[in-house]
């Protein structure tokens, strides 16, 4: 059998963690289908087409489906997920929300967040916002799948040449009605991909004193995150927030400032390639998983590091 | 209106984790529990839509072992009205907890149902858009704002892009996140009122619901320790250590 995975999209663009997403499900079936629900959603039919590791696009195009509600895409996921073993799609929170509603119906037991393929019916997914690891097989005969993006590398977009079929859509629902979405717009790379990220914490003693972390974000093409207790006191927007109630994020660049290194916080960032720290305190548990610590005033700090940063001229954008 | 509120018993969200040592499981002897955090965000809301006047009678319930009924003692002492623990000593997965929901749903009737969006224990994030698949219900999932209007729902989303906004036809299910408000603490005479207050008690052999466990835990284990690295003497060393030895910049 097959396996099939929920492309997540603006109907414009595929959205980057069904990138991820694609290269676990090749690894738990060769034979991977990608099925996108949407309204006017040619180019990302046309994209996915050519992604990598994808035999066959299946595209269901409606009006109903401009929003992706989970309550519309449940009935044709159900109605298309006959001839596959597997249902994918990626563990943000346009997975997080549709695919238990999917599983349900299929009376399967979901196995969600993986970032680890054993085999095709056994995953490695983290419990306890990752203070542990289990191993878990599932029993199920229709195994429907969340996959942890940040740790699978994104399919090339390239290289694919899938058949694309159309299939029908499925009748819309009255129960829910989409409203609005207030997209956070910003210059900078997102914080779930961005290669570099510079955090602050509740040390940072004001949403003003932000700007010093955004000198540096601007010089080193870094997206902005921040701890919750930062978010809590109103510093910044909750969109920012790194840690097991926020972003979970893994880039090759961490730098935490004013960040003590609370367990919600740790379970959203110590997977990060290369981790700083720049605290007053050096008894901090941040330090505990810095590669480099620097325990220092932040508010000394952070203008010096700009400046030694000015001197290089070697950024890697 | 009636509102029906799920809370769980789960190890408390400020205590260090530890794997045993046979792989079996996480270390829970002696170990602090409480109610799962965004739970108790669940019913701190359901109290507040009653205290508004827009409903009338609040319905916590639990599913799981004894103990667990502290979770619901905890949810009648903020303001719920009464409380139902359905007794299961396994370990049973979200699949089967929704479809005893399920079963409480159809004998309670409420109006909405109400949950935290995910338990802290094992980071599922299924149980609320599962109930609201088996009933057909419209699901508000990662709440952080509820209107109650008439006969629906306007709810805000915490999503990746940022808010989304929905409505929904009651009845509905919600799923809370942290965001949505602070919860309360119980005064000290609310507390002894609590005990007073009705918890009934189903076994769940008498539901007639399949709790067998689809998902075999084969392991579980402690994840990689990363290494504490060096410590820096100032933030010239740094730069260079970021550009020589690791570069990443």
């Amino acid at each position: 059998m097959s396996a099939l995975l929920i492309a997540e999209h603006n109907n414009k663009e595929v959205k980057p963690f069904t990138l991820n997403a694609i290269t676990a499900a090749s690894q738990i079936d060769q034979d991977l289908h990608v099925l996108v629900i949407g309204c006017k959603a040619d180019d990302v039919v046309k994209s996915i087409s050519q992604t990598a590791n994808v035999k066959k696009v299946i595209y269901i195009d409606n009006e109903i489906y401009e929003n992706y509600l989970a309550e519309n895409f449940t009935p044709v996921i159900v109605k298309q997920s006959e001839n596959y073993s597997h249902i994918i799609c990626s563990a943000n929170t346009f997975g997080k929300n549709l695919m238990p509603r999917v599983a349900a119906l299929l009376d399967s037991s979901q196995v969600s967040d993986v970032i680890k393929v054993i085999s095709s019916d056994t995953f490695l997914r983290p419990i306890y916002a990752g203070n542990a690891f289990a191993t878990v097989k599932s029993t199920d005969q229709k195994k429907c799948i969340t996959i942890r993006p940040t740790s699978f590398d994104p399919a090339s977009t390239s290289g694919g040449l899938a058949e694309i079929i159309k299939a029908d859509s499925a009748e819309a629902t009255s129960l829910t009605k989409f409203v609005k979405r207030e997209e956070v717009k910003s210059d900078r790379p997102e914080l779930g991909t961005a290669r570099i990220v510079i955090s602050g914490g509740r040390g940072m003693q004001s949403g003003e004193n932000f700007k010093l972390i955004t000198a540096v974000a601007d010089k080193l093409n870094a997206a902005i995150g921040a701890s919750r207790a930062a978010v809590d006191a109103g510093y910044i927007t909750n969109d920012h927030q790194v840690g097991q109630t926020g972003k979970v994020v893994v880039p090759d660049l961490y730098i935490a400032v004013g960040i003590s290194g609370a367990i919600q916080h740790l379970a959203g960032m110590k997977e990060s390639k290369i981790i700083v720290a720049i605290n007053k305190d050096g008894e901090a548990p941040i330090f505990s998983v810095a590669d480099y610590g620097l325990e220092a005033d932040l508010f000394e700090a952070l203008p010096k590091f700009l400046e030694e940063l000015n001197k290089l001229n070697t950024i890697q954008k | 209106m009636k509102i029906l509120v799920a809370v769980k018993r789960v190890i408390d969200y400020n205590v260090q984790i530890r794997v045993k040592e046979d792989g079996t499981g996480v270390v829970t002897d002696n170990v602090k529990m409480s109610t799962n955090p965004p739970d108790d965000n669940a019913v701190e809301e359901a109290v507040r839509i009653k205290e508004a006047g827009k409903a009338k009678e609040i319905v916590a319930v639990t599913v799981g072992e004894d103990k667990a009924q502290e979770t619901v003692r905890k949810a009648l002492a903020v303001g719920a009205d009464k409380g139902i623990h359905v007794k299961v000593d396994e370990i049973i997965e979200p699949l089967a907890v929704s479809k005893i929901l399920h079963k409480i749903v159809e004998k309670e009737k409420p109006d909405l149902v109400f949950m935290g969006k995910q338990a802290i224990d094992d980071d599922c994030n299924q149980t609320g858009q599962m109930l609201a698949a088996l009933l057909n219900w419209p699901q508000a999932t990662f709440a952080s704002k509820i209107d109650v209007k008439d006969k629906k729902l306007e709810v805000t989303r915490e999503v990746d892009e940022g808010l989304e906004t929905i409505e929904v036809n009651i009845p509905a299910i919600v799923t809370c996140d942290l965001r949505l408000n602070e919860p309360r603490y119980a005064s000290l005479p609310n507390i002894m009122k609590a005990k007073k207050k009705p918890i009934e008690q189903i076994n769940v052999s008498d539901l007639g619901v399949d709790t067998k466990q689809r998902i075999k835990q084969i392991k579980v284990e402690e994840p990689p320790k990363r290494k504490a690295g060096i410590k820096v003497a100032n933030v010239e060393e740094l730069v260079q250590k970021l550009k020589n030895e690791a570069k990443v910049i």
